[in-house]
């Protein structure tokens, strides 16, 4: 378990027990609603919803990662606190997924201060604790770098689009990644994201507090705004399957993770097995049997009754499958292809 | 495939099982391993079979007499339920190297071509020569050069894995497929529990696929020759410098070659340099954690030679140190225009004659459809 010293908590408020917290100081639930000094927390737990819901991280009034004075210090453990009961107030999930990522990219900038600060060790040795406490990571620093193991690298990087989070343009020597102290922290972010997500689903929803009504109506007008988008889809398809189409009609091989990924988009798409199976049959080696016996096994209508997905334009790359171009417009996978938001 | 054919196969691989099976080598952790074997003229796979120990492996063999018989690299709590039920506990890396997939220019010199409309075999591999079809199969008779190519991909796939992903050498096991190359296992690593999704971006290192160039010292904006790399360097930043600057003395020059022709045109050297120093394996193999894969030990059916451990990969040569099947004569019919050589010995081509062979090399022809019992 971890101990938090007090500038921790400021900056890692995710880390306090909230129920405690409040406790310890004394407070109930109840007081911030009519409170006019606590008031001014509220005001700063609906400030920092707001920013969160803008896409933007809030900006707390610590300096140097440093409470300047104790009420400070309180007031940003308590604003943090507080947004958690307006979001749960709402029930709006939304609000908890723009939220969560925003302070995780908080947090985040504290993390990359603590590790990259040379001349404090026990901020370095916090900021490791955090991360294999959180996230069972080991992070060992050697020299001017952080280094982890490269499974547990891959496993947090797989999920990163960016080319520069590739193994191949890291520096990795004897199972062994180096990183700088952001891309350390970066390369945890999704989870933090996660934690602090998970921490604000399973707190209790409490009962409406007096005097916060106004403020939750107000949080729900703003998340209603943020719905989601629907998509439209033109129909046309990728370059990849364009390809693997005309491989099989021109009679040449499409090896078998090509006509693995041609099924599964098609019947992504909606068609039938029936349908698809005419395709392979100019394959050198066609068998009907079998096509139609692997088809219906990626339909889900026999075996496993698992469907199957078609595979990620990551993957496929790594297959050589990949005919990327400017249409594809950045999707990462082929069944989002055409697919315009509106 | 003829009844006769078959027959014969399946006599002469019974008995490499029966006087043999020492070369078995039972996995470990036997009893949580999915196992399967396919029969010869039957494209299915019998699959999710469990077994407890060499016994009845053993008995598999003897009862069924298989074409070809596969282990999982997973382990799993349950091997023989259907595959979404099986609890997936973690499988041993695995890396597949092929000499057809090394673009070797000797290829089309020993490759027949069998078509699938008349059956004619030649070394035509574009269209057949009699009735013109482009549905041909094709069969590789691998040369020395080409095992050889395939060693050579081996090494450099060691080498990533001992320097850059800290490997133990004794945890590194190579296995000559039975065909046209090697299966290199990898026990016991930080890579066990991986999943599909890491291990293909492990694919994609150890075949430098994806670099850009500010990995290599090339920046988009303002780039300075003091960040490329150099040749004490670890990892692929070395192996670059080896392969893109040569020599000590040439370094300064390319570098500023380099910076000359900017970044785009360094993005197209590090695709080039990919195909040269990137380690050529089959992604689609590492990256399957639930693939079963020929038994070491068990006779590979397209070629009746056996999966064999490599202790010595230099000395190695599949044609000697992995044929196993006696040397009893037989006659056959064979059409086979290449040339080939088992156990120090030189056979073909053949013209549709009908000759005595011994059983080692009358099963290699058959296994590769040029050549039936006559």
């Amino acid at each position: 378990m971890l101990v938090l010293g007090q500038d921790e908590k400021a900056k890692y408020p995710f880390l306090a027990d909230a129920g405690e917290y409040l406790k310890d100081k004394g407070f109930s639930l109840t007081q911030f609603g009519s409170d006019p000094v606590l008031k001014l927390s509220v005001e700063k737990a609906l400030h920092r919803i707001k920013v969160a819901a803008a896409g933007e991280v809030y900006k707390s009034d610590l300096i140097d990662g440093q409470a300047s004075k104790d009420y400070v210090l309180e007031r940003e453990v308590f604003s943090f606190l507080l947004a958690i009961v307006l979001i749960k107030l709402t029930g709006m999930s939304t609000l908890i997924k723009r939220f969560a990522l925003a302070e995780a990219r908080r947090a985040e900038n504290y993390l990359e201060k603590d590790l990259g600060n040379a001349s404090n060790k026990s901020k370095i040795d916090l900021a490791t604790r955090i991360i294999y406490d959180l996230f069972n990571i080991e992070i060992i620093k050697e020299n001017d770098f952080f280094v982890i193991p490269v499974s547990d690298y891959l496993k947090h990087s797989v999920t990163f689009h960016e080319r520069e989070w590739k193994l191949i343009n890291r520096h990795v020597e004897n199972g062994k990644v180096f990183l700088t102290p952001d891309k350390t922290v970066r390369l945890i972010r999704k989870e933090l994201g996660n934690y602090i997500s998970s921490k604000i689903i399973n707190a209790p929803k409490p009962t409406m507090i007096p005097g916060l009504e106004n403020i939750v109506n107000e949080l729900i007008t703003i998340s209603k705004k943020l719905t989601p988008t629907y998509t439209i889809t033109t129909g046309e398809y990728p370059p990849c399957i364009k390809h693997a189409i005309d491989v099989l009609e021109k009679g040449e091989n499409l090896p078998h993770s090509g006509r693995f990924m041609l099924a599964t988009f098609l019947l992504s798409r909606g068609q039938t097995v029936q349908q698809i199976a005419p395709l392979f049959k100019n394959a050198p080696d066609y068998n009907s049997r079998v096509t139609l016996y692997q088809l219906n096994h990626l339909a889900g209508t026999s075996g496993s009754a698992t469907t199957y997905a078609c595979p990620s334009c990551e993957k496929l790359k790594t297959q050589d499958l990949c005919f990327i171009t400017k249409e594809c417009d950045n999707i990462i996978n082929p069944s989002q292809f055409g697919k315009k938001r509106k | 495939m003829n009844e006769t054919d078959i027959k014969f196969l399946e006599d002469s691989f019974k008995k490499y099982y029966f006087n043999h099976f020492n070369l078995i080598s039972t996995p470990q952790r036997t009893s949580e391993r999915e196992f399967g074997y396919q029969k010869f003229n039957s494209g299915f796979f019998n699959r999710h079979i469990s077994l407890r120990d060499d016994k009845e492996l053993h008995l598999l063999f003897m009862q069924n007499i298989p074409s070809d018989v596969y282990c999982s690299n997973a382990y799993y709590a349950f091997p023989n339920s259907p595959m979404n039920e099986k609890d997936w506990k973690e499988a041993d890396l695995i890396f597949d190297i092929d000499a057809k997939d090394l673009n070797l220019s000797c290829r089309n010199n020993h490759t027949a071509s069998i078509c699938n409309e008349c059956n004619e075999i030649s070394k035509d591999i574009v269209k057949c020569v009699k009735c013109n079809s482009t549905k041909l199969e094709k069969k590789s008779l691998p040369c020395k050069f080409c095992i050889n190519a395939s060693k050579i991909e081996v090494n450099k796939l060691s080498n990533v894995l001992i320097d850059d992903l800290g490997i133990n050498k004794e945890n590194i096991h190579v296995y000559f497929s039975g065909n046209e190359g090697f299966h290199v296992y990898v026990y016991n690593s930080q890579f066990q529990k991986m999943g599909s999704k890491e291990r293909s971006e492990l694919v994609d290192y150890i075949m430098f696929r994806g670099a850009i160039p500010e990995t290599f010292g090339m920046k988009r904006f303002k780039p300075n020759r003091s960040s490329f790399p150099d040749f004490n360097q670890k990892g692929w930043n070395g192996r670059f410098s080896k392969q893109v600057f040569g020599s000590k003395s040439k370094r300064s020059k390319i570098i500023s070659e380099l910076l000359d022709n900017g970044y785009s045109s360094f993005q197209k050297t590090l695709d080039n340099v990919s195909d040269q120093i990137g380690v050529k394996i089959d992604p689609n193999v590492t990256m399957d954690i639930h693939r079963i894969f020929r038994l070491p030990g068990s006779i590979n059916s397209k070629s009746g030679l056996t999966k064999t451990l490599c202790t010595d990969l230099t000395k190695f040569d599949p044609y000697t140190d992995a044929c196993f099947l006696n040397d009893e004569s037989i006659e056959v019919l064979a059409n086979c225009p290449i040339e080939f050589k088992l156990k120090n010995k030189k056979f073909g081509p053949y013209n549709n004659e009908k000759i005595s062979l011994p059983t080692y090399a009358a099963v290699y022809l058959i296994c590769k459809k040029l050549a039936t019992i006559a």
